[in-house]
């Protein structure tokens, strides 16, 4: 008896150091020996690095309605979504081509500037020290947010000035709770903090009465009611006490990489200011228009930084006609015809009374 | 005298006295022998009256196993909406691997069983030529699973989760944790008191911390500590945290072993001439593995359960597949449901496990106690 | 060549050689690595500095042992969160002795009902990842019990709802120290009491009734004190005011669940230490005990605990210290532990991983260190002597 156990145990040892050297060898030989040169933490040649493994690695929420979450065929749906979708059909003219890794609010950086994903697409605000501590490099803002506070209407609250001494439910990892402390402290109020990791567990806790108020990010805060039973049942209190302009994120030091994402965002918008659509996009792109910047910005005329960046000519085309411009985007994942019901808000062109100005495609 | 009284045959057989065997007999022996025992009886019962009388209803009578949302659910019944495990049950045993490749999952979990056979049932006829699968399986799995080579198309670990993800986590960590950890036993019973205090370093140091705080230190810091540019997945780098965390427990469970090896035996080895090698081979581990098994099993159980805590950094197994599918609008709220589901799955697993290391701990048992 | 055949051949010089050999490796492989930190740290315009421990940290913290505000050190957050973790620990360790010693005792109970339902009631417990404890625990507490408008009411003085429980906190007013002086005397007391009659054993075999008689003294002597010295205690009641209830003492939901949580999955683990402790012990001592005629309670007592204790005790404390290291998946839940604060939300907000990381995992280590050196000393007292 005692031999088996022994040839147990070596066969088992075998085992392990065999598939301790399956993962070792063959990983490596997979990623690392293209990555050691190309995907330096700091380094260039991203657009190369996704080009030559054919697929764009884009990093996003673990699960928050309408910008991140896996439908039932396991397809991962939502606005930070789409736009990596959009990054995908701008390099690679797929925009199927993706590979999510999802991240907490807290892992979100560390994956980044470990070169799990070229694109941190996870509602992230843009801050100060986020830009220059963490060595990230922020492109664009593709939504302006602010944090909030919903409360049930039963609770007779108005103002966030009456939440005097409620207990407060907060989503951590975030800006939130630095904002939070400030506020209160501002007011001369008290309050009880609930840290929750994850929106859907605050989301539980805040139904079952377990806080007072919930509060997070305005877009959160409307992703969560619209999936309640009875959401006129609640409300979002009219104070936002923050600035919250969250955007994509790319590592430091590839310029040529964050150009390419931080013109895919307004090429978006520019869609939706030079009224082009995923419909439409097509015929425009064939035929000479009057408007000038539509030719340029489709590849009738291209701009000569186009190939400088490593784009195909028509990157606009497929960006618009795979994913579509910005509002239409927006309207799919997070406006008046999904459960989130959110109204555009400053989240608009500022021909249109929001704070989007695009510069010139020239 | 009494040998002619009792003579065999002389007498007929007379039955047992009344209330002693039987239904009636086990009852009374078993549930009412005395007071305090009826009064037990009496509670137990109570208890699982109303376990059976509140849950059972919820989950299964009342309860919705197919429908497109929440809301349409609790218009079915006002039971347990199962319909959010059945709708993603893809989801649940394979995350996001695409599902044409699936048949490569199913294949290497089926071939699993085959590989583990020779290992797990020592009796097992052929046993020599299992073994030789059993040897090549984890390359064979790791291409199957990984692709890359053969035709087979790569699948990113990104898209690796729910049960699979659980399996290829513990069931890797399990299996090269056990070598690490006998020789990490080795060394701390080692008489070079360097290689003893590297030993008893790195196992307390594995023991003394929380498993999530490694998980932690995997996911944001392990990439600082190689060479700058290097960068290998994280799924990669949580089967290393796994491994070496349940190395350093068997470690400790098979230093019991070895320390309760009668001292006689190894003097018996010095004796015949044994040199450490041959000893350790001949001597010292096939007694001390045989002692340790029950121990191994259950560092192996914790292992496997322990899997659930990668959810903390962003990795989607059942919990963070449950988790998400909650971030869907439409199953938003079915928390308790998901999580049942999951507490299911890994009380099935883990008990199958258990009962193998009982049936295992007999069939070894060779003392006459 | 013989001369390094010899070294190699003797048994001491081959050791210092491995030794010398395997601290070149162990060396050369930790300057890699302290090497790759430098660079990637280099690269990345980090540094490795602790002056953060000592900036205000600007967030809040739901439960302090100690005063705290969000103007408050980052290194005073994390010992308001370490404080926080040695709080549950206890409570959990509290509640799992009991429950699992219990649990123990009814697996190996003659009632084949009762015997089963521990028997599956531990399966299934130690069977299901902790993690999934502990959002069950949280689920059920904050979806069962009432909101705090419609608290359960307890006797006018302490409310339960899925805010926490609330209970009245005592105030202690001018006269207390006579209380407290008396309690210090009842001490004294049962301690001298108790080497007194144990000495009277030994010399005639007497047993008194030390228990009762030092329960008594210690509790009897502080309420005469109470009474006398015109009753120096005040209850601070909770009350329901605005949101929540004010005032008194408070357990939070999330304490609460993560109590029941670690309690009840380590009981599991406990219940089975101790039935196998029980059934250690031979069957002889049990028969031995009884043939001389002791009554069941007293074999149980003075034959069969003593000797199952020093089998027991080795696995309780390791399984102690998995209950508190297993505290810091409060995380999951929102009780902010060491993990949740300092490894958390001060990680969070000055990127400082390495920093905040090492420190809690040297909390943590120093914590388990000390316990199981505790124990190894506790393990030599009561070995067995001889063999």
């Amino acid at each position: 008896m005692s031999n088996n156990v022994i040839i147990a145990a070596v066969v088992a040892g075998a085992v392990g150091i065999g598939a301790g050297y399956a993962l070792f060898s063959g990983q490596p030989t997979q990623t690392v020996e293209k990555e050691t040169v190309t995907s330096a933490p700091s380094g260039a040649g991203t657009l190369d690095e996704v080009r030559a493994r054919g697929s764009l690695n884009c990093i996003i929420n673990t699960g928050l309605a309408g910008f991140a979450a896996p439908d039932d065929q396991g397809k991962w749906t939502g606005f930070d979504v789409d736009f990596c979708r959009a990054v995908a059909a701008a390099t690679l003219g797929d925009a199927d081509k993706v590979n999510y890794t999802t991240a907490t609010g807290k892992t979100r950086f560390t994956k980044l500037a470990a070169g799990e994903g070229e694109i941190l697409s996870r509602n992230t605000t843009w801050t100060f020290s986020r830009d220059v501590d963490l060595s990230q490099t922020f492109v664009g803002v593709s939504y302006y947010d602010g944090q909030g506070f919903m409360v049930p209407k039963s609770l007779g609250v108005t103002s966030a000035k009456g939440l005097d001494g409620a207990s407060v439910c907060i989503q951590t990892g975030t800006t939130t709770e630095l904002n939070l402390a400030e506020f209160f402290a501002s007011n001369n109020m008290k309050y009880n903090p609930v840290p929750i990791e994850t929106n859907s567990e605050a989301q539980e806790l805040y139904k079952a009465g377990r806080c007072d108020v919930y509060t997070t990010d305005a877009s959160g805060l409307y992703a969560t009611m619209s999936s309640f039973d009875n959401p006129s049942d609640h409300m979002v209190l009219p104070e936002i006490v923050s600035k919250e302009p969250l955007g994509p994120v790319v590592r430091h030091g590839d310029d040529q990489w964050a150009d390419i994402v931080a013109w895919t965002l307004k090429a978006m918008m520019a869609g939706e200011e030079l009224n082009i659509t995923s419909s439409n996009v097509k015929s425009l792109a064939g035929k000479d228009n009057k408007n000038k910047e539509i030719n340029r910005l489709l590849g009738k005329d291209p701009l000569q930084g186009v190939s400088k960046l490593g784009l195909s000519p028509d990157w606009a085309v497929q960006v618009i006609s795979q994913v579509g411009n910005y509002a239409e985007v927006f309207e799919k994942n997070l406006g008046m015809s999904t459960p989130l019901k959110i109204a555009r808000g400053a989240n608009q062109l500022s021909r249109d009374g929001g704070l989007f100005y695009i510069p010139p495609i020239k | 005298m009494s040998s002619e009284i009792y003579k065999p045959g002389s007498y007929p057989n007379l039955p047992p006295p009344p209330g002693t065997v039987g239904v009636y007999g086990w009852i009374k022996n078993n549930l009412f022998s005395s007071i305090s025992n009826s009064t037990l009886t009496i509670i137990s019962v109570v208890l699982i009256y109303y376990l059976i009388d509140g849950i059972i209803g919820w989950f299964f009578f009342d309860a919705v196993f197919d429908a497109n949302s929440k809301i349409e659910c609790r218009k079915i019944n006002d039971g347990a909406c199962w319909a959010v495990i059945t709708r993603r049950v893809g989801q649940f045993v394979y995350g996001f691997y695409p599902e044409v490749e699936r048949w490569r999952i199913d294949i290497s979990f089926l071939t699993m069983f085959i590989a583990f056979a020779p290992l797990l049932y020592p009796d097992l006829p052929k046993r020599k030529w299992l073994l030789w699968f059993s040897g090549i399986y984890p390359f064979f799995a790791f291409i199957l699973i990984n692709g890359g080579y053969f035709g087979l198309t790569k699948i990113e670990y990104s898209l690796f989760g729910g049960f699979m993800l659980t399996v290829i986590i513990g069931v890797t960590g399990i299996v090269c944790s056990l070598p690490i950890g006998i020789f990490l036993a080795l060394g701390r019973q080692s008489k070079l008191t360097v290689v003893r205090t590297l030993s008893v370093c790195f196992i307390e140091f594995m023991r003394g911390v929380p498993l999530i705080t490694l998980l932690f230190v995997a996911s944001s810091m392990l990439n600082y500590f190689m060479p700058p540019g290097t960068n290998f997945s994280i799924l990669v780098r949580v089967i290393i945290m796994f491994t070496f965390f349940s190395a350093a427990y068997i470690a400790e469970v098979i230093r019991g072993g070895i320390q309760a090896i009668p001292k006689g035996q190894y003097e018996a080895a010095d004796a015949l001439g044994m040199n450490y090698w041959q000893t350790t081979r001949f001597i010292t581990l096939p007694q001390a593995l045989k002692i340790s098994i029950p121990g191994i099993m259950n560092t192996f159980i914790g292992l496997y359960k322990d899997t659930t805590l990668v959810v903390v950094i962003g990795l989607l197994d059942p919990l963070g597949i449950g988790r998400a599918a909650l971030a869907d609008t439409k199953w938003n709220g079915l928390s308790t449901e998901t999580y049942l589901f999951v507490a299911l799955f890994f009380f099935v697993s883990c008990f199958a496990m258990s009962r193998y290391s009982l049936w295992l701990e007999n069939k070894l048992n060779t003392d006459h106690k | 060549m013989t001369f390094l055949y010899n070294i190699w051949h003797n048994e001491k010089s081959r050791e210092i050689i491995i030794q010398i050999f395997v601290l070149l490796c162990i060396g050369w492989f930790l300057s890699w690595l302290i090497s790759n930190v430098d660079a990637n740290f280099k690269a990345l315009g980090k540094d490795i500095s602790f002056e953060f421990l000592f900036i205000p940290a600007g967030y809040d913290i739901n439960q302090y042992l100690i005063d705290y505000n969000n103007r408050d050190s980052h290194l005073r957050a994390g010992i308001v969160g370490l404080l926080n973790t040695g709080l549950v620990a206890v409570f959990g360790i509290i509640l799992a002795t009991i429950l699992g010693v219990t649990l123990g005792i009814i697996r190996l109970s003659k009632n084949w009902l009762a015997s089963r339902i521990a028997y599956w009631y531990i399966e299934f417990t130690r069977n299901v990842p902790i993690l999934l404890h502990i959002l069950l625990w949280h689920g059920i507490i904050i979806n069962t019990l009432p909101h705090s408008k419609n608290a359960i009411n307890i006797a006018d003085i302490s409310f339960l709802s899925n805010r926490g429980f609330y209970i009245p906190k005592p105030l202690t007013e001018n006269g207390i120290e006579l209380v407290y002086l008396l309690l210090v005397i009842g001490i004294i007391f049962s301690v001298l009491f108790f080497k007194h009659a144990k000495k009277k054993q030994d010399l005639t075999g007497l047993q008194l009734p030390v228990f009762w008689i030092n329960l008594s003294v210690i509790i009897s002597l502080p309420v005469i004190g109470f009474f006398v010295s015109g009753l120096p205690i005040s209850l601070e009641i909770p009350v329901l005011k605005g949101f929540n209830f004010k005032g008194g003492m408070h357990m939070s939901p999330e304490l609460a669940a993560l109590t029941f949580a670690l309690g009840i999955y380590t009981a599991a683990f406990i219940a089975e230490i101790v039935r196998a402790g029980i059934l250690a012990v031979d069957k002889g001592q049990r028969e031995a005990a009884e043939s001389i005629g002791l009554k069941p309670s007293k074999v149980m007592k003075l034959v069969i605990l003593p000797q199952a204790r020093r089998v027991i005790i080795p696995p309780l404390t390791s399984q102690y210290l998995n209950l508190t290291k297993n505290s810091s998946l409060a995380i999951a839940i929102g009780y902010m532990d060491l993990v949740a604060t300092l490894g958390g939300i001060s990680l969070n907000q000055t990127g400082r991983e390495m920093e905040t990381m090492v420190i809690v995992m040297l909390i943590y280590l120093s914590v388990s260190l000390s316990i199981s050196a505790f124990m190894n000393w506790y393990n030599n007292k009561v070995k067995l002597v001889g063999r």
